[in-house]
């Protein structure tokens, strides 16, 4: 304890805004690798996605001559948007869950406190979050999309040949890291907004889970557009090969209505945020 | 230097810091007094720029917090409630806030030193101490080297070694020339750790002096009086103006008299005394004078009427 205060690092000129911006872009690395939910998280999307998409392609191909025509058809007519689709509804979970955590975490644990004396302009904060936390998950999106479609595929080939070289599909297997990025965005927002971990992840799965059944009971068209523009029901579409019959969006059409979604609450988020007393 | 101008803050219908204006000199520790509720950690908050001021300013060295291009290397604060990732590591709690101002990881590890959490500082925080808490805090707080420090309660929780190592270490970044803004309802506590003193109730600035004049300008003194006739001397000290605060036996507490004065009243008398002694308050009674004031008298400062044992009436009845 008789160590000196300081060897002090002298006050630098003013850091010009590049040097500031990979500063943030460093400390909110730290913070997000620093913490064990994003460990745990990540852990559960590497092994959940692969294996559902695996299983219940698996199923779907065992069960294949007792299966329903329809659901037959469902499955050669886009069989990359089944394949992803099966692990990516599970899977996506996690990354809701931990795209609140990234920001109400601040908030329960009072971090955000320390996080606003370092950087009072509040902005830049955000923005940093959310490049290194869309960064991560595109990364470990692409991570699992590609071996759930590669094992997929190869699982029904006796019943429908796919490959990466197929109209759309790259694009797909690509779009399913793409989803999961804003999807992890828009998941923040909210957490950003209700600044509280339970009340957000209850939040981001009743968008995800709950209102597109909730919006298919409304009557004729009008829920077929509202359940259309719904942020991940528009926002998967980018996981398909090509537009299915009767979709109303394209695949980016679709994502980008979610992106739409995802800027709208983010800039909500930022603008409270500066307003809000912390 | 640490300038509030006409500061105000309501949270609903409560005013919570109200008109307060007051600067912070470097070179010695202020302290920041007040009874629970008054609005020291509000002030505090404001002047960090965590919340918005409803009027009034804060600068520090004159520029507000958030126009600070790196702020933990001009003021280093330490919040009352727990301000970091409970689920992060010391070390890595102190890394993202380093990270976030250009400043090296060797300056981590000194800071940990530093407050005496080098054993530790792989943990998680989650398992910490109140007392390892205000460490890092601390820790927290000195990590950019800034030239203001702004601490509240920073002796909250601490076992007296380590309340003994924080009132050092304040007096020792004063005598570097800086900035020491540090609250406490501890009124003791900073008798003895501060230079000057600014004390607030219900938001409103009460005091802003040293520590010696607070003590002086908001006690009323008192003496102590032993006498074997002590009705008789009391009778004649209530004549010259005396008040008697306080009767017990043959013992009187007087206030409104100087002690030479009774002397001399009991000596013409012929009246024989026991005991005289001027009773210098404490800080803690000083403050508690001052806060009882702002409960009940809206703030006047040492002007609060204390009454006397028994109405005059009374006594006046007694006397007959």
């Amino acid at each position: 304890m008789t160590t000196a205060i300081a060897t002090p690092p002298a006050v630098s000129d003013a850091p010009s805004s590049g040097v500031k911006a990979a500063r943030l872009l460093r400390s909110e690395w730290t913070k997000l690798v620093t913490v064990r939910s994003t460990l745990w998280s990540l852990l559960l999307l590497v092994i959940l996605t692969p294996g559902l998409s695996a299983l219940l392609t698996w199923l779907n191909e065992h069960n294949w001559a007792k299966a329903d025509p329809s659901q037959r058809t469902n499955i050669t007519d886009d069989p990359t948007s089944f394949i992803l689709g099966t692990g990516f509804a599970f899977g996506q979970l996690t990354i809701c869950v931990l795209g609140v955590l990234v920001m109400a975490g601040e908030y329960s644990t009072g971090s955000i406190r320390s996080s606003l004396l370092a950087v009072p302009k509040r902005t830049p904060m955000l923005v940093a979050k959310c490049t290194v936390f869309a960064a991560l998950v595109f990364v470990f999106g692409e991570l699992v999309a590609f071996p759930s479609f590669l094992i997929g595929a190869k699982i029904l080939h006796n019943h429908v040949v796919v490959s990466l070289s197929d109209p759309g599909v790259f694009r797909a297997v690509i779009g399913g890291g793409l989803y999961l990025a804003v999807l992890g965005l828009f998941a923040l927002a909210i957490g950003a907004l209700v600044r509280h971990t339970a009340g957000a992840i209850t939040g981001v799965i009743a968008f995800v889970l709950v209102l597109a059944p909730l919006a298919q009971l409304l009557p004729g068209s009008l829920g077929k557009h509202v359940h259309a523009y719904l942020p991940s029901e528009a926002g998967h579409l980018i996981a398909q090969a090509h537009q299915a019959k009767g979709d109303l969006l394209s695949p980016w059409q679709g994502f980008g209505v979610f992106c739409l979604w995802t800027a709208l609450l983010l800039g909500l988020a930022a603008w409270l945020l500066n307003r809000r007393d912390a | 230097m640490i300038e509030a101008r006409d500061l105000s803050k309501r949270y609903g219908d409560k005013l919570a810091v109200d008109h307060l204006s007051f600067t912070v000199q470097p070179g010695t520790v202020t302290g920041f007094l007040g009874p629970n509720g008054a609005g020291k950690s509000t002030t505090m908050r404001l002047l960090l720029g965590l919340d918005r001021p409803d009027t009034g300013s804060a600068t520090i060295d004159g520029r507000r917090y958030r126009d600070l291009a790196e702020p933990l290397r001009v003021v280093g604060a330490l919040l009352e409630a727990r301000a970091v990732h409970s689920g992060r590591t010391a070390y890595n709690n102190l890394l993202v806030l380093a990270q976030s101002q250009g400043l090296p990881r060797k300056r981590v590890d000194e800071v940990i030193e530093l407050v005496g959490l080098g054993s530790v500082a792989k943990k998680r925080v989650k398992g910490f101490s109140l007392g390892m808490g205000q460490r890092l805090g601390i820790a927290a707080a000195l990590l950019g080297n800034p030239d203001v420090l702004i601490l509240d309660e920073p002796v909250n929780g601490l076992d007296p070694e380590a309340i003994l190592w924080i009132r050092n270490l304040l007096k020792r970044l004063a005598s570097e020339g800086r900035t020491v803004f540090v609250s406490s309802h501890l009124m003791n506590e900073m008798a003895v750790t501060a230079d000057h003193l600014i004390v607030i109730g219900r938001g409103k600035l009460m005091a802003d002096c040293t520590t010696e004049e607070f003590i002086e300008r908001s006690s009323e003194k008192s003496v102590l009086v032993k006498s074997p006739d002590v009705a008789r001397l009391a009778e004649l000290i209530t004549a010259d103006g005396g008040v008697i605060a306080q009767a017990d036996g043959d013992e009187v507490t007087v206030r409104n008299l100087a002690a030479p004065r009774i002397g001399h009243l009991a000596a013409s008398a012929g009246i024989e005394l026991h005991e005289l002694a001027p009773q210098a308050a404490s800080l803690e009674e000083a403050f508690m004078e001052l806060t009882r004031g702002s409960a009940e008298y809206e703030g006047s400062i040492g002007g609060a009427p204390i009454p006397a044992s028994a109405p005059p009436s009374s006594a006046g009845a007694s006397a007959a």
